[in-house]
């Protein structure tokens, strides 16, 4: 193995816990050199655990001066150590860009000597490959929190994505597992790229050619499972997050143990929360996308999301005196309320109901999953029924008759005996 | 009533056009190729015609707005003769009553249409994600691909923006002809038997960069390296990256 293969293999190897990896929302163009961003994003392959490569993902180094508990590369942890020069980065992002591989570089990196060195570093890297080799395609950069303003000023116009992660959820989950850390210091810089991102638009109103700043916004990450916030806890946190800094994004990680030192955090062996991450990221969409507000799905009263089931399900079982829904009458809003109607399939409702009542072979027609919504609406030809289904029964249909992906992997509630 | 056209997209619009001309409206279009005979249907050749087709494009032009109208010739490309017929029928529609019949989504022709179109729309987003390019030793990359759909035309724009400062290739080897881009402008290409020969996938005759190789086996290691052990689920990857697709991906082969 070359050396340059090595180090690919240490440092990709200790990026990939930050999940983030979407190429979406910036619009730039090529100018005469090569590359630009397409505005949906292009995942370009697939790893075996399902998720998507669209950037190369790597630290600059995993050398790191704090030692965070949850981290692979902290101080104390005895893993290999690596560290790119600026021209290795430049050279493995423009060969496999003109390749097709990757969508553009994520970079991030290890705190070495302090922030602003860091930041200095990844800076430089972001600065060659913009001005000296002419690339337009996108570049997702971490902020690193305590670096100078000035830094982050200019990084931000370069790149097309910046973040910070918030690590745990809340600061008492954060202070317990990485004592020398606090949000505080997260805060402060979403807070000041969000205030220059906001500056450039008003002026990119005014005059015509401002420069573009962190286009494709900002984003953060939460990691799940690690510590024992509730779900409740977690959603109030990326709420007040997408509304204060504005956040395009927020992510949710399922923690993976990678050490057995601390007590406190789940230990290796015992398998990273997918289930409940997923319902998080839905939970997510229905707030940003399904026009719910946070304390209809978890309130102190449910704190949890239901793993069995998807968090709109749950609200309708919940709520059954908002059902059934007639699809030939009600408001959009209304529709993609309906369990197993997404927001594509509302819109080919409204716009077909126009030409004539609706009848359930055609909706079954436009997407939609079926064995779930059948219980929560009304189509031209549903027969009438005396009085409503009690929920609970509703719910043991659907899961006996749906072939949910986690059908096998969820506990039974039935003992086994041995 | 059958209508036998050439294939092209001119061909079909001039179909259009002549069910018009004899007021026939019963029209099934479809291909001298595929066509295999009805005993109880006639059949016409449609000669294709470039200034009747202009005349229909222009005509759904009218009707509808530019990304609309590319819809049919999207839908053209899925080279389904039922997706056609659907199209077809469709088009007639529009002349007759009007364009909101686009969103009657509880017809059968618009349904089918749309989903047609769904899966054109994201065999050319794979096309976009899944071409790999390989250097050769003159500076020219190249791909290799078969998509499932004719969808080639409508990769072109985004591959003449994103990669405006290099020569490519992207070689469609299912339905044998190419695009190629020198630096300006991508013209279509239909290759040499010999030139066919030396893009064979297994066999690649091509001398390649001499660094090509390297970036490869890197590309490899760094799918490897990217991919959380403790979190597989192969059953996602294949959803994602369906087997057919894994021949050209350079990270699905060598190590």
């Amino acid at each position: 193995m070359s050396r340059i293969e090595e180090k690919l293999k240490i440092l990709a190897d200790a990026a990939k816990y930050d999940v983030s990896c979407s190429s979406s929302g910036s619009k730039r163009k090529n100018k005469g050199g090569i590359g630009d961003a397409s505005a949906s994003g292009i995942c370009h392959t697939y790893t075996e655990d399902g998720r998507c490569v669209s950037l190369l993902k790597i630290l600059l180094t995993n050398h790191c001066i704090y030692d965070c508990a949850f981290c692979v590369s902290r101080k104390s942890n005895d893993v290999k150590r690596a560290a790119f020069t600026v021209e290795e980065v430049v050279d493995l992002t423009m060969n496999f860009y003109r390749r097709n591989y990757i969508e553009g570089l994520f970079l991030s990196s290890g705190i070495f000597k302090n922030a602003d060195f860091t930041m200095e570093r990844l800076l430089r890297i972001v600065k060659k490959l913009r001005t000296e080799e002419r690339y337009n395609g996108y570049i997702h950069l971490k902020t690193i929190p305590g670096a100078s303003e000035e830094l982050i000023r200019e990084a931000g116009l370069y790149a097309d994505r910046m973040s910070i992660n918030l690590e745990l959820p809340t600061e008492a989950g954060l202070k317990m597992v990485a004592p020398e850390k606090d949000h505080e210091s997260v805060r402060k810089p979403l807070a000041f790229v969000n205030e220059q991102m906001q500056s450039y638009k008003k002026e990119s109103k005014l005059i015509r050619h401002v420069p573009s700043f962190v286009p494709a916004g900002q984003s953060t990450q939460m990691v799940i499972g690690a510590t024992p916030e509730s779900d409740f806890e977690i959603m109030n946190v990326a709420d007040e997050y997408y509304k204060n800094y504005k956040l395009k994004r927020v992510y949710y990680s399922g923690y993976i143990p990678i050490n057995n030192e601390h007590q406190a955090l789940p230990q290796i062996g015992s398998a990273p929360p997918l289930i409940r991450e997923n319902r998080l990221y839905q939970t997510d969409w229905l707030l940003r996308f399904y026009d719910f507000k946070l304390d209809e799905i978890l309130h102190p009263g449910h704190k949890n999301l239901e793993l069995d089931i998807d968090p709109k399900l749950d609200w309708a079982l919940r709520n059954p005196h908002f059902f059934p829904v007639d699809i030939n009458k009600a408001d959009y809003k209304m529709i993609i309320r309906i369990p197993g109607i997404g927001r594509q399939s509302a819109m080919k409702i409204v716009n077909a109901r126009k030409f004539g009542k609706l009848r359930e072979y055609q909706i079954r027609k436009m997407g939609i999953a079926f064995n779930r919504a059948r219980y929560f609406m009304v189509c031209a030809d549903t027969p009438f029924t005396l009085g409503n289904m009690a929920m609970d029964h509703v719910k043991k249909r659907i899961l006996e008759n749906g072939n949910s992906t986690y059908k096998r992997k969820l506990p039974t509630g039935q003992l086994t005996l041995f | 009533m059958y209508y036998l056209f050439d294939g092209s997209y001119a061909g079909f619009l001039t179909c259009v056009f002549e069910s018009f001309e004899h007021r026939e409206f019963s029209v099934t279009p479809i291909t001298s190729d595929r066509f295999t005979g009805d005993f109880f249907r006639d059949n016409r050749e449609v000669i294709t015609d470039a200034a009747k087709a202009k005349r229909v494009q222009r005509g759904l032009r009218k009707k509808l707005d530019s990304n609309r109208a590319m819809d049919f010739f999207r839908v053209y490309l899925s080279e389904d003769p039922e997706a056609w017929q659907a199209a077809f029928r469709m088009i007639l529609r529009i002349f007759d009553t009007g364009p909101e019949i686009m969103l009657d989504f509880g017809d059968n022709d618009v349904i089918f249409f749309a989903q047609t179109l769904k899966k054109v729309g994201r065999e050319r987003h794979r096309m976009k994600a899944f071409i790999r390019f390989q250097k050769s030793s003159d500076g020219m990359y190249f791909a290799i691909v078969e998509p499932d759909f004719n969808v080639l035309p409508l990769i072109s724009g985004f591959f003449k923006r994103r990669y405006a400062d290099q020569p490519w290739l992207i070689y469609d080897a299912r339905r044998k002809y190419g695009l190629w881009y020198d630096g300006n402008t991508v013209a279509e290409v239909q290759l040499t038997p010999a030139e066919k020969d030396a893009l064979s996938p297994h066999h690649i005759a091509i001398t390649l960069d001499e660094r090509d190789e390297h970036f490869q086996q890197l590309w490899q290691q760094y799918f490897k390296s990217t991919n959380i052990e403790s979190r597989r689920n192969m059953k996602l990857h294949l959803r994602h990256v369906p087997r057919r697709y894994w021949k050209y991906l350079t990270e699905k082969n060598g190590m």
